[in-house]
């Protein structure tokens, strides 16, 4: 169970899903505080809705305030930097640069990408916490150094 | 420069981490409690302004910059202004882009997000050094 676990991990990683941050969070994870990183993702996928409703209306407005568009996805990135959601955080800085060039239709199509990276990472997490979960604890000592 | 209360029963050192972000900050305070720091958090620079005036001291502030109303720059002016001494560690994304000058502003050192142990354990060490002054 840890050793298809461990696989998951590498493969999440392997693929650029999640980066270094998410494994530094699972080793803050201990007893009293098993579920850290669930807690966490869900957290993230809480709040994160939100901002995207933020950004999915400043997106409908015209013309765009690139401005603010700049500082929603600035917290965006921030949360899913500290998660470790290394696709996401890489569209959101893209996101960022057209915001900054004022190209509205580059906004828009690195919007459609990150809304896609953002619902295949919940699937895939979802899948790992699963398994996680069925797994028990995690030991630290079978996480490839 | 660190100017440390006299403590010798205090075992933990204490930090403050002002971020608008739920996530944020709860990263930031489990890498922070996992590396010997008592945390505690607030939502904005106003509210860590606040916080401070009316008289809790912390070892250490950590201060998102970008934040609505009073960002973090304005936040950490404001603190020293008042004579606040702890050290002041900005963080967060695109420190590039941020068209400021974080030190003259007051803060000790910037970070880019995300928290890491690293960073923990770094200004823990900073503040242990600054104590044996």
């Amino acid at each position: 169970m840890h050793r298809r676990l461990a696989s998951m991990r590498k493969s999440l990683l392997d693929q650029g899903f999640l980066d270094e941050q998410f494994i530094q969070l699972e080793e803050l994870q201990d007893d009293s505080n098993p579920n850290f990183v669930e807690e966490i993702a869900a957290s993230y996928y809480r709040d994160s809705a939100r901002q995207m409703l933020n950004i999915d209306q400043a997106l409908d407005k015209f013309p765009l305030d690139f401005t603010k568009l700049d500082n929603l996805m600035h917290q965006f990135k921030g949360s899913s930097s500290s998660i470790g959601a290394k696709k996401v955080k890489n569209e959101s800085t893209q996101f960022q640069e057209y915001c900054r060039a004022g190209n509205a239709e580059g906004c828009r199509r690195t919007y459609r990408q990150l809304k896609k990276e953002y619902a295949t990472l919940k699937k895939k997490l979802e899948a790992y916490f699963q398994l996680a979960r069925q797994a028990g604890p995690l030991e630290t000592a079978s996480r490839p150094k | 420069m660190a100017k440390k209360v006299k403590s010798s029963n205090k075992s933990k050192l204490s930090a403050l981490v002002v971020d608008d972000d739920g996530v944020c900050r709860t990263v930031h305070c489990a890498f922070l409690r996992r590396h010997g720091f008592e945390t505690s958090s607030v939502e904005s620079g106003r509210q860590a302004v606040d916080l401070i005036r009316s008289g809790q001291k912390f070892d250490i502030i950590f201060m998102d910059i970008i934040m609505p109303e009073m960002n973090g720059v304005q936040a950490t002016r404001a603190l020293r202004a008042m004579g606040v001494k702890s050290m002041i560690v900005g963080i967060d994304c695109d420190l590039d882009y941020i068209n400021e000058d974080f030190m003259q502003a007051g803060m000790d050192r910037v970070y880019e997000k995300p928290m890491t142990s690293e960073i923990a354990i770094s200004v823990h060490q900073a503040l242990l050094n600054n104590n044996i002054v």
